[in-house]
């Protein structure tokens, strides 16, 4: 049977048994009126007018959909292609989300925004998008994250944001989004919460994969425009999710291209040391939502590891655990090493530094590759730049940053 | 009759506001938990609700956020609990108990397992901060129901008077307002505010109502009691344990007894006043 992929989530927010409204009763009022007024927008063509005119003109796209020669002949196989969401302004994929929710954040009358971040990528795009539009920002930021990704941290400084480093929990991604959500609580009437994934409650999961398909959109059409076909495979990250829902979305009908979404193996799955809930977790509720998770047999949630800030949190959309489920998508992982070397081989092949979180969707094209032969392509989403992470590469490498 | 209803129908004949303590199982260290269950049986308190220690309370404040972390380094599982409060019903078969807590540890057991273990412990109620009546519909309420635990719901300050229909439809045993917008143990009680709300909610359904979040002090218990069938008091007495840590049981007991006290004279307090 034919699955009309348009048609999920279903109106409860659910995508099967994952996804939903696992919130607070404080929260329930203000999500209700967030789905009412973006379902209204969804259905608006002025919206996504404007919308379109500040991807063109303010972001940069359509990004460009690359033949990567040079890492294909040294990779041994399948030709490859990367869309190239690094080129966008603020360096990755997550402004084409933070676009879209502030231009809602405006027609609802909020005057002050917050986000979490991870990497640092969906702040600065949060803060990129409130300077722009004369808002107040707060971007809530694991306190291990703040020392491994400065850069980002002083860029969001510098566009005016408030960053506050998160100090409960792990001091990741995970206690970054439990902060932002106890400022939503607190401050529901003014604030607009602009989550940077495809996660959290309906429905967040729907409209920011709305706001990301324009990765797809466009490289469904680019792809055909240069080869005359479709891909044989799709690889992005998975953290929380966007940026390979991005890409996957408008592919979703054609059964003929296999997903890859490359989960963070960290020190490797068998060590328990990794960022992998779709490879080795298992469901339960988190941050508003029924999805994959990681943790322990009492249901709490696991610590995670990855070199990746933007991949280090336990949990991911719950779009992805459908997927998953029915089998429509492969998750898979890779560890911290393999994603080290397919950043060298990028950078010094192509001449393209990628943030480590790309890195891991190209760590794992790097096998799929010679699997799949010269006959074959793929589309491989290099979803950010890798500026960001030179703290940590230059450590690796052992140069002076 | 369940022992909540029955708790606030007799409290109700004798005119007197019911008070709910909260402590997180497992604070400052899992030994005394039941032991500290006693102790604030024996300061006043009608119910209490045993907080079940999760690795990410969103809706929860510093307080409660550390008291969480200190039960959870001490390995406190939903399990134990269960196990604290069958060791609390041996002593006592009156005081009712309510488990607050998130879904996912809950989810981790299974509602029907859970649900089951809960009654066979002697829990008499369940609050699922996470867990809306929207969701509740999928095998959470049945399973609670089947083994005759009230499912309770909060209410909060934005809540819209069209939801409060499912809240008494799925819900039972009482209505739990929270008196702010805000986490657990912020400062920012509005008694105006709460007072036109929770007028609305007692004319809107039939079920006592219990006000908490924010009540720091004697005197909002006071105020809280003059308005609602229960006062609530978590963080102010979370905090007190926070010096705690490494402490004998009787000394635990000791300060969590005389930090119970004002709040229990507060709403004495206004019990008399209403009653005169």
């Amino acid at each position: 049977m034919t699955i009309d992929y348009s048609q999920f989530p279903d109106t409860r927010g659910h995508f099967g048994p994952y996804g939903g409204i696992f919130a607070p009763e404080t929260l329930m009022a203000a999500l209700e009126e967030l789905k009412q007024q973006y379902h209204t927008l969804k259905r608006d063509p002025q919206f996504w007018a404007e919308l379109d005119a500040d991807l063109r003109d303010y972001v940069g796209r359509p990004s460009p959909l690359y033949f990567a020669e040079r890492l294909t002949e040294a990779w041994g196989g399948a030709k490859i292609y990367l869309k190239r969401e690094d080129l966008n302004h603020t360096g990755a994929h997550k402004v084409n989300n933070t676009i879209g929710q502030a231009l809602l954040a405006r027609r609802l009358g909020k005057t002050r925004i917050i986000a979490e971040t991870g990497a640092g990528q969906h702040g600065v795009a949060s803060a990129t998008v409130a300077a722009r539009l004369g808002l107040e920002c707060v971007v809530y930021m694991g306190a291990d994250d703040v020392a491994r990704q400065a850069p980002n941290v002083a860029r969001m400084k510098m566009l005016g944001a408030e960053v506050v480093p998160v100090t409960s929990g792990t001091r990741t991604l995970k206690d970054a989004l439990n902060e932002a959500m106890r400022d939503w609580v607190t401050h529901v009437d003014d604030t607009f919460y602009i989550i940077g994934t495809v996660a959290g409650p309906h429905p967040y999961p729907e409209m920011v994969r709305d706001f990301q398909a324009v990765i797809g959109r466009e490289a469904r059409q680019q792809i055909l425009e240069k080869t005359g076909r479709l891909p044989d495979a799709l690889v992005a990250c998975v953290g929380g999710g966007s940026n390979a829902i991005g890409l996957f979305y408008e592919f979703l009908p054609d059964e003929e291209v296999a997903l890859y979404g490359v989960e963070a193996a960290g020190h490797g799955l068998e060590t328990g040391q990794h960022a992998a809930p779709l490879c080795a977790g298992r469901p339960g509720v988190l941050h508003g939502n029924r999805t994959y998770l990681m943790q322990d047999d009492n249901g709490q949630i696991l610590g995670t590891h990855s070199i990746s800030a933007g991949l280090d949190y336990p949990g991911v959309g719950p779009e992805h655990a459908w997927l998953k489920d029915i089998g429509r998508a492969n998750y898979v992982a890779v560890t911290d090493e393999e994603a080290l070397d397919a950043c060298r081989d990028l950078t010094r092949l192509e001449g393209i530094l990628p943030a480590l979180e790309s890195s891991h969707a190209l760590a794992y094209a790097k096998k799929l590759a010679p699997e799949l032969g010269a006959e074959r392509m793929m589309i491989v989403n290099l979803s950010g730049r890798g500026d960001k992470d030179m703290k940590t590469l230059a450590a690796v490498e052992g140069f002076e940053y | 009759m369940s022992r909540i209803a029955a708790t606030f129908d007799r409290l109700r004949a004798e005119g007197r506001t019911a008070l709910i303590p909260y402590i997180t199982a497992g604070d400052p260290h899992p030994d005394c938990t039941v032991a500290m269950m006693h102790a604030l049986v024996e300061a006043g308190a009608d119910l209490i609700e045993l907080g079940v220690p999760f690795s990410d309370p969103m809706a929860d404040g510093p307080v409660i956020q550390k008291a969480t972390e200190r039960a959870l380094a001490h390995g406190t599982s939903l399990a134990q609990v269960l196990e604290m409060v069958e060791t609390f019903r041996q002593k006592d078969q009156d005081t009712p108990i309510v488990l607050m807590g998130y879904d996912n540890p809950v989810e981790a057991m299974g509602y029907a397992p859970f649900a089951l273990r809960a009654r066979e412990a002697g829990v008499d109620g369940v609050l699922t901060v996470d867990m809306p009546p929207e969701e509740a519909v999928d095998g959470y309420l049945e399973a609670l129901a089947a083994e005759g635990l009230d499912r309770i719901f909060l209410v909060a300050p934005t809540t819209p008077e069209s939801r409060l229909q499912a809240v008494e439809a799925e819900g039972s045993g009482f209505v739990y307002y929270v008196s702010l917008k805000g986490v657990t143990g912020a400062d920012a009680l509005d008694v105006q505010d709460v007072a036109e709300h929770v007028a609305v909610l007692k004319r809107r359904m039939n079920r006592p109502v219990g006000i908490g979040f924010g009540i720091r002090d004697g005197e909002r218990a006071y105020e809280m009691a003059r308005l609602g069938d229960a006062v609530i008091v978590g963080s102010a007495l979370v905090r007190e344990m926070e010096s705690m840590v490494g402490a004998p049981c009787e000394q635990v007991t000791a300060r969590l007894k005389e930090a119970l006290a004002p709040f229990r004279a507060g709403v004495d307090r206004a019990d008399r006043e209403q009653s005169s």
